[in-house]
């Protein structure tokens, strides 16, 4: 247990601290302005919509996939995964170029002489959030169908359930299990949205409070405002995970065989037209503006500057670091977290933090002693690491959970205690930990390398996020 | 008469052929190493797995095409035979209806199903308060009430104890008499067979062989089964 103490006690320093650094230079706290409480607003308003929507829209995208076989199935999964890929201001330009007022939606309007449509303001807020998390919570809610183990469904079909009874008996108690899970996680990225809100917002009317901080910081030079807008968003933060928490229910299908499910769902031309429909219309949204990216940017690869490659290069060596240290922190407390009621919410903690004021804290922190400009990117790389850990958890906590289920009292019953057996007096099982990490790999570790590849930079917005957080 | 016409399985790199046909009310044990497709064999029966080639036909008509639940086949699984947030009463009323609308009559069979396989009283409970043996004893019920003439068990005793075990392959063969049902029963353990199953396919090396005597073929056997006995 004392790797996963450490790790929480270096995790909550890591957000606590550069916070309280920014109180200190500030002399305490300022009172939040008219403006701030209308970003407050506005933030709980967009970040509640586009959660909601995201598991809305995602529920019949992710049934539809998991029940149809299509060749080039595999690919489009994958595909939508690509929006997590792409740097969140590179995603907005996609946006507009399909949906801007020169996109090709409203040239196709225009030419039928209907009138045109805006993606600024509030609701261009909630479409982009949609765009950038629609697929974060479709592959939480296909996993989720992916967990019925095969013997259910095979049970329903063989007493002759419809795709309504599934519903009812399967796949209802399935989303009970999912949805706060996918929604808390949809919800508190678009808590400290600032990308999306500050391009596609369209002014002082649709400003998030992490827009706030940083208007705070850049233009009013007012740090205890700043700091004081954080806490509100780590308070905020705090309470969606409680209220995730009460609301999470475990689905209670046990554990399957592994054996393959059976193909026979919904079956019939109106089901498969249905599922068709649903998996064009969402190719749609969330492909083409990728196509569009693709189509302006391939042509001019081959003419990019000297200093962007190397930028790249700067890029994956960061990234990498960022990979390793998420884990190493990850790792421990994903452990411990079944057992200790402390570990899941210190690895979320930096979920809650604002990017803008865990940097510039840590470059107050660091100021005394060395040139801040000299720690840039040794500071880039654990604000990164940091900012993905939430991520990293969620990802190994259910192969955790389930290693511990299968293994908890074999270990125990050898006494096999810390990283590897006999060695150690940590009540943490070795086994388990020894396991965990060759059979978490099959995913987490994968997401866990390009996860912090695509944080920002401090002070930008914060697009870490993962196809399958869970 | 159960036919499996020319039947061919293909997955991946796993193959199996089965050209044979099983006499109605007969009860035959499916043997057989591991990985050689018994559990395959049954879910292509059951309709989970459409074969690559051949047809199944029952009575004559040809049901491969069939839906699982519209085919004339309960299936009792290893596991998972009974939804954890269903009553015990529930769960027996999803074999006469799908949606659940029970009327007072559908209610009586339910108490007098649950009173056949020794479980009277228990209608309200959740299958999680049940022991493993009474679970068993509720999706056999259950099997009961939706009356098909074919019973396919897929090593659904596995994880009871000799005793209790023998108690429901007794059960089994009882309530098989009654309803004149046809028993297909996989299983790892030639003593399953021996006290169930007058007639053995062995399913070995690609092939799931036509049914033999099971005495005969456990006390001779060819060379894969006598491999997989350690004889």
């Amino acid at each position: 247990m004392i790797p996963a103490a450490s790790a929480a006690v270096l995790v909550a320093a890591l957000v606590l601290a550069p916070l309280g650094a920014v109180m200190i230079r500030a002399g305490g706290l300022s009172a939040l302005t008219a403006a701030d409480l209308e970003a407050l607003r506005f933030t709980l308003w967009q970040a509640s919509l586009s959660a909601l929507f995201s598991c809305l829209l995602a529920i019949p995208l992710a049934r539809a996939l998991h029940r149809r076989r299509f060749p080039g199935r595999s690919l489009f999964i994958a595909a939508l995964g690509a929006p997590f890929l792409l740097p969140t201001l590179v995603a907005v330009l996609g946006l507009l170029a399909i949906f801007g007022r020169r996109g090709l939606l409203n040239g196709a309007l225009q030419a039928l002489d209907l009138p045109g449509v805006s993606i600024y303001g509030p609701w261009g807020v909630v479409i982009g959030h949609l765009f950038l998390n629609l697929p974060l919570a479709t592959r939480m809610v296909l996993q989720g169908w992916q967990a019925i183990p095969a013997e259910r469904v095979r049970l329903a079909l063989s007493l002759g359930l419809g795709p309504a009874e599934i519903a009812r008996h399967l796949e209802a108690r399935m989303l009970r299990a999912v949805l706060p899970g996918a929604f808390l996680a949809v919800f508190l990225v678009c808590l400290s949205s600032f990308a999306v809100a500050l391009t596609l917002g369209g002014g002082p009317r649709a400003s998030t409070i992490e827009v706030a901080i940083y208007q705070a910081f850049r233009f009013d030079a007012d740090l205890g405002r700043a700091a004081a807008l954080s806490l509100v968003q780590v308070a905020l933060a705090l309470v969606a995970l409680a209220i995730a928490s009460r609301l999470t229910l475990p689905a209670g299908f046990g554990a399957g065989l592994d054996r393959a499910q059976p193909l026979q769902l919904a079956p019939g031309l109106p089901h498969r037209l249905i599922d068709a429909l649903i998996l064009t219309a969402a190719a749609g949204f969330l492909l083409s503006p990728l196509a569009a990216i693709a189509l302006r940017g391939l042509p001019a690869l081959g003419s990019l500057p000297g200093q962007v490659w190397q930028a790249a290069f700067t890029s994956v060596w960061l990234a990498l670091g960022a990979a390793a240290l998420t884990m190493a922190l990850a790792l421990p407390l994903a452990l411990a977290a079944p057992r200790r009621i402390w570990a899941e919410p210190a690895a979320m903690l930096p979920m809650a933090a604002s990017s803008l004021v865990l940097g510039t804290g840590l470059f107050l922190i660091a100021q005394p002693f060395v040139a801040p400009t000299a720690l840039a990117l040794p500071v880039t790389l654990l604000t990164n690491a940091a900012l993905s850990l939430p991520f990293a958890v969620r990802l190994l906590l259910p192969e955790v959970r389930a290693l511990q289920a299968d293994y908890d009292r074999l270990a125990e019953s050898l006494n096999l205690r810390g990283l590897a057996p006999g060695c150690g007096s940590s009540p943490c099982p070795g086994l388990p930990a020894r396991r965990a990490l060759p059979r978490a790999s099959r995913r987490p570790f994968r997401w866990a390398i390009w996860a912090p590849s695509r944080c920002s930079r401090m002070g930008a917005a914060r697009p870490c996020r993962s196809p399958s957080i869970s | 008469m159960l036919t499996l016409d020319k039947i061919l399985i293909l997955q991946d790199d796993f193959r199996l052929n089965a050209d044979f046909a099983i006499p109605e009310a007969a009860r035959v044990a499916l043997l057989g190493p591991s990985g050689a497709g018994k559990s395959t064999l049954l879910s292509t029966l059951a309709g989970f797995l459409a074969p690559s080639r051949g047809r199944i036909l029952w009575r004559g008509t040809d049901i491969t095409q069939l839906a699982p639940g519209a085919r004339p086949l309960s299936i009792l699984f290893q596991d998972q035979n009974l939804f954890p947030h269903l009553s015990v009463a529930q769960n027996l009323g999803l074999g006469i209806s799908p949606k659940l609308r029970l009327a007072r009559a559908d209610h009586a069979k339910i108490a007098a199903a649950l009173d056949r396989v020794g479980l009277s009283g228990l209608g309200d409970r959740r299958p999680a308060t049940l022991s493993g043996g009474q679970q068993s004893r509720v999706a056999l019920a259950r099997c009961l009430l939706r009356g098909r003439p074919i019973l396919a068990l897929d090593e659904p005793f596995a994880a009871l104890g000799p005793a209790l075990k023998s108690d429901m392959l007794a059960l089994v063969a009882e309530i098989a008499a009654e309803q004149r049902a046809t028993v297909l029963m996989v299983s790892h353990d030639p003593a399953d067979a021996i006290a169930l199953c007058p007639q053995t396919v062995l399913v070995a090396e690609g092939v799931a062989h036509p049914p033999a005597a099971t005495a005969a073929l456990l006390a001779d056997p060819p060379p894969a089964l006598a491999a997989y006995l350690g004889k």
